[in-house]
C-alpha cells in the first residue's frame, strides 16, 4: 500500500526553510534527469556536479526544517511523503528540462540569484541558515560562472542555438519574478534579521542577467507580468509527474533502505 | 552522446602547494574557457586539486612509440648515470 503524506507544522522559519529546500530539491532533480542524456559527457557531468551541489544543499535544509519542527518528520520524508500541494519550490524550477538551452537558461536565472541569495544569507540570524549560506555559496558562484558562459556561447552561436537560446529565456522571464517575493510570514523572518528581503537583490539580480544576455546578443525581455504560486503550493501540471517519479520508490515500499 | 568536432584539451591538475602540475587525462570542450570548467567538473570532483592547467591537444608533439628503441634504450645501459656510486655520509640525513 502506498504510504500516506505527512502533515507538517508550517511555522514561519519551517515554511521559510521548506521553500528553500524545495527549491533546491527539485532544481537538482530536474538536473539529474540530464544524466546520460547531456549533448556532451563533459556536460553531462557538469549538470551531474550541479544538480548534487543542490541535492546536498537541500538536505541540509531539509534536515534544519525538521529540527525546527521538532515533530519526527525528517529530510527524507520532507522529500519524499509530501504531496504537490505541500510542495513550495518556486514554478520556475519545476520547468521542464525541455532543450539544452531551456535548460540553461532556468539554471542561469536561478544561480544569478541564488549566488546573491546565500551571500546575503550569511550575514543571518539564524547560525544554521548562515552556515548553509556560506556553503552554499561558493557553489552557486560556481554555477553562475558556468551557466553564464554557456548562455554567451549559446546566444551568440549558431543561428540555430541563439533562437533556442532567446527562446527559452522568453519563455522562462515569466518566472523569475516570485525569487524576489515575500508574504507575510516571511517579512516578520526579514524584520527579524533571519530572512533577506529578496526584492532588494533585484536589482544587482537584472544587472548580472542583463550583462550576460547583452554579451550573448540575447534581448532582456519587457514583459512584467509574473506568474507566481510555487511558494503556496499552487503548481504546474508539471510537478506532479516529476514527484511521481522521484517518490515513487518511498511510497511504493515505506520506509525502504539499501 | 557524440562530440563532433569538438577540439581535444589534455588535462594537468597540481593536487598540492609545492607539487608539480600531473597529466590526469583529456576531454572535449569548445574554447579554453570551457575545457578549464569541463576539467574542474570531471577531474576535480574528490577533492583532487588547487589548479589546473589546460593545453590544446594538438599543441602537444609527441614522441612516436614506433622510435622507442633509438631514443630509450641507450639510456638503459648507462647506470653510472645514477648518482648512486658515492657514499652519502650520515650527517647528512635524508635527501
Amino acid at each position: 500500500m502506498a504510504a500516506a503524506s505527512i502533515q507538517v507544522s508550517e511555522t514561519p522559519l519551517v515554511l521559510y526553510t521548506l521553500r528553500r529546500a524545495d527549491d533546491a530539491l527539485i532544481l537538482g532533480h530536474r538536473l539529474s534527469e540530464w544524466c546520460g542524456h547531456a549533448p556532451m559527457l563533459e556536460e553531462d557531468m557538469a549538470l551531474a556536479n550541479i544538480g548534487l551541489d543542490l541535492l546536498g544543499q537541500a538536505r541540509e535544509l531539509y534536515s534544519y526544517a525538521a529540527k525546527v519542527e521538532g515533530n519526527c518528520n525528517d529530510e527524507d520524508k520532507f522529500a519524499s511523503l509530501r504531496d504537490v500541494r505541500q510542495y513550495r519550490n518556486l514554478l520556475l524550477v519545476e520547468r521542464p528540462n525541455g532543450d539544452f538551452a531551456q535548460t540553461m537558461a532556468r539554471q542561469f536565472f536561478y544561480a544569478a540569484f541564488a549566488d546573491l541569495y546565500w551571500r546575503a544569507m550569511m550575514a543571518s540570524r539564524d547560525t544554521t541558515l548562515a552556515a548553509i549560506a556560506a556553503k552554499s555559496e561558493k557553489e552557486s558562484a560556481y554555477h553562475l560562472r558556468h551557466c553564464s558562459e554557456w548562455m554567451v556561447r549559446l546566444g551568440d552561436g549558431t543561428d540555430e542555438s541563439h533562437r533556442r537560446a532567446q527562446s527559452a529565456v522568453d519563455d522562462l522571464w515569466a518566472y523569475t519574478g516570485e525569487m524576489f517575493q515575500a508574504d507575510d510570514s516571511e517579512r516578520g523572518l526579514i524584520e527579524a534579521g533571519i530572512a533577506v528581503d529578496t526584492a532588494g537583490l533585484r536589482p544587482r539580480w537584472l544587472q548580472t542577467v542583463t550583462s550576460v544576455l547583452s554579451e550573448a546578443t540575447l534581448t532582456l525581455p519587457n514583459n512584467d507580468w509574473m506568474q507566481q504560486g510555487g511558494r503556496f503550493g499552487r503548481h504546474s501540471e508539471h510537478l506532479g509527474h516529476l514527484l511521481a517519479e522521484l517518490q515513487s520508490m518511498q511510497r511504493t515500499f515505506p520506509g525502504a533502505t539499501w | 552522446m557524440t562530440t563532433p568536432n569538438v577540439p581535444l584539451w589534455e588535462v594537468f591538475i597540481r593536487s598540492r602547494n609545492g607539487l608539480a602540475h600531473k597529466h590526469v587525462g583529456s576531454l572535449h570542450a569548445t574554447d579554453a574557457t570551457l575545457a578549464l570548467q569541463a576539467a574542474r567538473d570531471i577531474y576535480t570532483r574528490r577533492g583532487e586539486g588547487l589548479s589546473i592547467w589546460v593545453v590544446p591537444s594538438h599543441a602537444i608533439t609527441a614522441s612516436d612509440p614506433s622510435d622507442k628503441g633509438m631514443m630509450f634504450e641507450p639510456a638503459e645501459s648507462k647506470i653510472y648515470r645514477h648518482p648512486t656510486f658515492y657514499d652519502v655520509p650520515d650527517e647528512v640525513g635524508h635527501m
